[in-house]
């Protein structure tokens, strides 16, 4: 039998019947109108001076000027981190597979990347030297890259291995540079604002939700009643409660259920109060995994005489958390959602730094650039956690099902 | 020769009762210390739990309340109208995100690709943008930017304007409209955010729900000469709802949950109410409870209904 042509096959598609023609030319039509009429706004009416003249207020909020460089380094270092563990994980082929340096859907992220790099500085008119850094710290993502995808396999195994390590080490390195110590002088979290806010406080509700979660959810599986009933209890009361109430509760009454004087400050709080509710989420998004692993699992690690936590963590817990882990990055991009919230309670997080440019006079009625700017931010970010965690899932599949 | 003896740290049925003493005990100490704390704070801050404040008259307006409401009732009366105006838009809204989610899930199935495609385009966006910036872009940039009067957007039975929404009849009245039902714009935003976020989610739940359904059931009832439509409501939603109801309950609780950020259109919800009744009150405590409790309660409620409804779509084998 012939192919039927490309004309063919878009008839089939989009004109297969009179009704579907008439959906796919109403369909079309409104399209073109709401395109053009976004194209319009966006080319002749929207004023983005409200991003240009604020973009470092977005970007750190008001964390001091001649502080700044320590912001630059720690993004410096990230770049050069990310380039090197996904060099890495190229350069390590799974068992079924011949290492490729740039398969296709690397190609695509590169070029999506260095597009992105290159462009946004462009379109929000930032000056020439925070640009050029911009280009910089991509074109450094990249070089990473290369070095670590053409000559990573080369490494000694137990450097390989070890290396995920770097990432709590960053992680830690990060935070010292941001707040201060060990002979950096201190910014107080009062200063941090914007982009910075947003992300410190979702990597470390992140970071710390995981294990809580993990444990949690097999307390909620134990034999021992006490602790499944006192985890169900904990998982129950959270998920049934809206997080702006448990907020509300973090700033209000954590400060009377500490003695005097050992409050945190509200940034903490609120990352606290973050960790503790997205434990609850993170929990049943394991016990899923956990749920879907046949016990004979366990019984077959015990049978082979090893200790109820080593089989554990080295039968149970990976084979489990490789199921869950779909459900987990979706908590996850939840969480980096919900720290919007944080608005409400009158942090200076994104959205929060947004309702503060507005509220300046200079700035009244240009909240649809503000929030455009903020969707397009958040759809990135999360659709990119989203991408990665289906990567992260094929690659994990141990026994890909034969297509 | 004696039996080798267990020491007692190997013993299998001692070993689970120690770790739950431990825990158990390491749980009250936790409570006893938060208590306390609670406890002293609250008498060094005279305001040690009562519920009296609760009678004494509220003080505050709710804009666009269901109850009648006015500043002279007491705080019970307030939260009773902030609980109602919360119900309205949970029930509302859990029609309207039902009936959007489910034709944007079948959509999903057209053999139009560009209906298709724009189903797929509505989840990736709605789902990946977060609710309150959402919410915040409807009421601000949409809502709020009504043209009002004469100018406002007409339509047979349903006029926008900046005063709000009106439905039936609508006429202007000395430049005023005028008309059997008004929603408030806050309203209006409020449900719209909620609406467009969660049917994207209950989209998904429905899209798993017909895939779930083995293609063989449409070729079948096709080849019986069923319609498309036919096909779906007599053939294949009825073999998808097993799977799409647990599904649905989880929408509808966020959905429930999520009318709390109300707060960020300027609707006067449960939550709204309840803090600015803590903000004048400073009654931290007992606030957080009602609030936790209300709360809590529609959710079981949510799920009650969705049990029976799972009990009853159920497919009963022979």
């Amino acid at each position: 039998m012939e192919r039927p042509s490309a004309l063919q096959r878009l008839r089939a598609a989009l004109f297969a019947s009179p009704l579907d023609g008439l959906i796919t030319v109403v369909l079309l039509a409104a399209l073109l109108a709401g395109g053009q009429a976004l194209l319009h706004w966006l080319v002749f009416k929207a004023q983005w001076a409200v991003i240009q003249v604020n973009s470092t207020l977005f970007a750190v909020g008001r964390y001091p000027l001649d502080q700044q460089w320590r912001l630059w380094l720690l993004t410096t270092l990230l770049a050069g981190a990310t380039g090197l563990s996904w060099g890495l994980l190229r350069a390590l082929p799974r068992p079924d597979r011949r290492a490729v340096l740039w398969p296709t859907n690397d190609r695509l992220a590169v070029a999506l990347l260095s597009g992105l790099g290159v462009l946004v500085p462009l379109v929000l008119q930032l000056s020439a030297a925070i640009a050029l850094r911009w280009w910089l710290i991509t074109a450094l993502v990249l070089a990473c890259r290369w070095l670590a995808g053409r000559w990573g396999a080369a490494l000694p195994a137990i450097a390989r291995r070890g290396w995920p390590l770097i990432w709590p080490l960053l992680y830690l390195l990060g935070m010292t540079l941001i707040a201060g110590g060990f002979g950096v002088p201190a910014v107080s979290p009062y200063r941090w604002g914007g982009l910075l806010l947003t992300l410190i406080e979702a990597c470390f509700a992140i970071l710390l939700c995981f294990p809580l979660g993990v444990l949690l959810a097999l307390g909620r599986r134990s034999s021992l009643p006490l602790l499944r009933w006192l985890s169900v209890l904990y998982i129950e009361f959270i998920r049934g409660a809206p997080l702006i109430t448990l907020l509300f509760l973090g700033q209000n009454i954590l400060g009377l259920l500490l003695p005097g004087g050992f409050t945190p400050d509200r940034v903490w709080r609120a990352a606290w109060v973050l960790t503790f509710f997205a434990a609850a989420y993170v929990a049943e998004a394991v016990r899923s995994g956990l749920v879907a692993l046949p016990p004979g699992q366990m019984e077959a690690a015990r049978a082979l005489g090893l200790p109820v936590y080593q089989a554990m963590l080295k039968v149970v817990l990976p084979q489990a958390l490789r199921v869950a882990l779909p459900a987990m990055v979706g908590q996850f991009i939840n969480l980096l959602q919900d720290t919007t919230l944080l608005s409400l309670i009158g942090l200076f997080e994104l959205l929060g730094t947004a309702r503060a440019v507005m509220a300046n006079p200079a700035f009244i009625g240009k909240d649809a650039e503000v929030y455009l700017v903020l969707a397009v931010l958040f759809w990135c970010c999360c659709a990119a956690l989203g991408l990665g965690s289906r990567a992260l899932e094929t690659r994990l599949n141990t026994n890909p099902q034969p297509a | 020769m004696a039996p080798p003896v267990t020491p007692w740290w190997r013993n299998r049925r001692l070993i689970p009762w120690l770790v739950q003493a431990a825990v158990g005990l390491l749980v009250l100490v936790l409570v006893a210390f938060l208590v306390g704390n609670l406890v002293r704070n609250l008498a060094a801050a005279g305001l040690l739990l009562t519920w009296r404040w609760i009678g004494n008259p509220a003080g505050f307006d709710i804009a666009g309340s269901w109850l009648p409401f006015s500043a002279e009732q007491p705080y019970w009366w307030a939260l009773l109208a902030g609980l109602v105006n919360t119900l309205r838009v949970v029930v509302i809204g859990l029609i309207g995100a039902s009936i959007v989610g489910t034709a944007v899930g079948v959509a999903s199935f057209s053999g139009n690709a560009l209906l298709r495609g724009l189903a797929r385009v509505y989840v990736e966006l709605i789902r990946n943008i977060p609710l309150l910036l959402q919410l915040v872009f409807w009421y601000f940039v949409v809502f709020l930017a009504l043209p009002g009067g004469a100018n406002a957007i007409q339509w047979p039975g349903l006029v926008l304007a900046q005063s709000g929404l009106y439905l039936g009849m609508p006429e202007l009245v000395n430049g005023v409209w005028q008309a059997p039902i008004r929603l408030s714009v806050e309203f209006a935003a409020l449900l719209t955010g909620l609406i467009v976020y969660i049917s994207a989610f209950i989209s998904e739940v429905v899209r798993g729900g017909i895939a779930s359904v083995p293609k063989g059931q449409w070729e079948a009832a096709r080849s019986l000469g069923f319609t498309p439509l036919q096909t779906l409501r007599r053939v294949v939603l009825p073999q998808a709802l097993p799977v799409i109801v647990p599904g649905l309950n989880n929408q509808y609780i966020s959905l429930a949950k999520s009318s709390s950020l109300a707060i960020a259109c300027g609707y006067a919800d449960l939550y709204s109410v309840a803090e600015t009744t803590l903000n004048q009150t400073g009654r931290a405590v007992e606030v957080m409870v009602i609030l936790l409790g209300a709360y809590l309660a529609i959710d079981l409620v949510i799920s009650a209904l969705m049990n029976g409804r799972n009990l009853a779509v159920q497919l009963r084998s022979r």
